[in-house]
């Protein structure tokens, strides 16, 4: 059995994170992630990323993904890619080799001990049910956006997108840079759901935005050939009379995400319900360990937020399952202020400050039901 | 009628007035100056490094919207690749008797070349005017978002904020 001291669950940039800041200080990290490709859901943010200095603002999310996988490397950390973990408890996990595992003649199982276990496993995609949404051609953004940047194929060269927060609009955006045409997004709320500079990318490239309508049908037989769309009321009911059919060959649905907590609930840890954050999370100290000793999470499956986040989750993580082994450097207490301090500010302003509230009550809800040392 | 970016996806002219990113009529008038048409308050603040003369303030904290110091601003435009949100744009009304110049970020490809006649189109993506190409820069620090210099006729300087895609279905 391979033992370490840090075993990190994904690696995206929480979870990239929390292995280097363990490595920094002493700690034999390993990072266990299914894809084949390290860098979670950076390798295919092809934009330039909004935030600070500290998190790489300016710079491409897949840019980003390569720094973290760089430095992880000369930190000694291994990258176990293509496994998967199935059972875990505290100490200990159990993997198998992912469909993207590579072929060998080693094992395709293995167990790890491990003293501590940070949890970065992300988040899913919400689905939408609509009269066709199990069509061909119906699919979450996100996989729109795997299949365009990392696999380079287009799903569909006349889309209709689904949803106007960040996601929506930066995959209509990517979808367009890519060479397929956007017919609509159609929003069922009454205004924009994402940052403002993104909804103006994607109109001056002249895409409408309709918002107060939905989707209500895809249309077709064995695949997508169209889809129709309506007006909402105030009780977000498609107004009857108002439908459009719009000539579309792929419907992209960019609802929303929620943790994944699989593994989470699998080691016992307790969730609780919150709607700002995604759904059911792992509850959480302020030092983001679970109710299970032990366990720690970072970035998405502690609540839905940005790449940012997840970067300084990820980074608070590490140094505390580090500081839990005895293993501090010496500027840890300021590095812990300035990462709460960057963590407090991007989570202001009018779009942010739900969940700086939503976050805020979980730590106390934490604080309260994590057994303490 | 003009409801702002959050229900039309585009700053309304009123939101553009109030917006602390915005140089006034005048500063227009005296030669090139950007215009950051970043209304809202999110967490972001690469601008602020990437002006040389330090004409860009954000500030803590990194939600404030971006404010221009018009008599600062020399009309680099280093900053419009800068912007993570392509909300920067330079404007020189004093480019010609007739024509007006105006940068725009653009991250589409094939990249337009100089002299190319393209169509350019304002905020809501609506094709308002023959532009000609007279710079197209994707150097590196831009890391690969290009700026593409347009002139257009002065008339249309407030409105056009962007080009016709080339490669897309439409072009």
């Amino acid at each position: 059995m391979r033992e370490v001291d840090l075993a990190v669950v994904g690696a995206g940039p929480a979870g990239l994170s929390a292995a280097i800041e363990g490595a920094k200080r002493g700690l034999r990290a390993l990072v266990i992630d299914r894809n084949p490709k390290p860098g979670g859901q950076l390798i295919k943010q092809i934009h330039k990323f909004f935030g600070s200095r500290e998190h790489r603002a300016g710079t491409r999310g897949v840019d980003i993904a390569q720094d973290l996988f760089r430095e992880a490397r000369d930190l000694g950390i291994t990258l176990m890619l293509g496994w998967e973990v199935y059972n875990l408890q505290p100490g200990r996990l159990q993997v198998v080799r992912s469909s993207f595992g590579e072929t060998s003649d080693e094992s395709p199982e293995a167990s790890i001990a491990a003293k501590k276990i940070v949890l970065a496993t992300g988040a899913e995609e919400n689905a939408f049910y609509f009269d066709g949404w199990t069509l061909p051609g119906v699919m979450g953004a996100g996989a729109a956006q795997t299949m365009t940047n990392v696999w380079r194929v287009l799903p569909g060269s006349r889309i209709l997108m689904v949803g106007s927060g960040n996601v929506g609009l930066i995959v209509t955006y990517q979808l367009l840079q890519a060479g397929a045409d956007v017919v609509a997004i159609v929003e069922a709320a009454p205004k924009i759901g994402g940052f403002g500079v993104h909804a103006a990318k994607i109109r001056r490239a002249g895409v409408p935005i309709l918002t107060s309508h939905t989707v209500v049908r895809a249309l077709g037989e064995s695949r997508v050939k169209g889809a129709v769309i309506a007006r909402v009321d105030d009780a977000w009911q498609p107004v009857v009379g108002s439908e459009l059919t719009l000539d579309v060959d792929t419907i992209c649905v960019a609802i929303g995400f929620r943790p994944n907590t699989r593994l989470a609930s699998l080691a016992g840890c307790r969730l609780t319900n919150s709607s700002v954050l995604g759904g059911w999370v792992p509850i959480h100290n302020g030092q983001l360990e679970t109710t299970v000793p032990g366990i720690y999470v970072a970035g998405d499956v502690s609540g839905i937020e940005e790449a940012s986040t997840a970067l300084e989750e990820g980074r608070l993580a590490g140094i505390v399952a580090a500081s839990a082994m005895g293993k501090t450097s010496e500027h840890d207490q300021q590095q812990l202020q300035a990462i709460a301090d960057r963590l407090c500010s991007l989570r202001g302003g009018p779009f942010c400050q739900p969940i700086q509230d939503a976050k805020s009550e979980l730590v106390e809800l934490g604080e309260e039901v994590c057994p303490k040392e | 009628m003009s409801k702002g970016v959050a229900v039309n996806g585009f700053v309304s002219e009123e939101e553009l007035e109030r917006s602390p990113g915005y140089p006034s009529k005048e500063r227009m008038q005296q030669g090139p100056v950007v215009v950051i048409e970043c209304p809202q308050e999110i967490p972001c603040n690469p601008c602020e490094e990437a002006c040389p003369h330090h004409a860009i303030t954000v500030g803590e904290p990194i939600t404030n919207c971006p404010r221009l110091d018009e008599t600062k601003c020399v009309g680099c435009g280093l900053c419009i690749p800068r912007c993570p949100g392509l909300a920067i744009f330079l404007i020189d009304l004093t480019h010609s008797d007739k024509r007006a110049a105006v940068s725009i970020p653009y991250e589409y490809l094939p990249l337009p070349h100089m002299n190319q006649k393209v169509t350019a189109v304002n905020r809501a993506g609506e094709p308002v005017c023959e532009a000609e190409v007279i710079k197209v820069a994707d150097t590196k620090p831009n890391d690969r978002t290009a700026v593409v210099t347009v002139t257009i006729p002065n008339d249309y300087a407030q409105e056009v904020r962007g080009i016709v895609r080339l490669g897309g279905h439409h072009g």
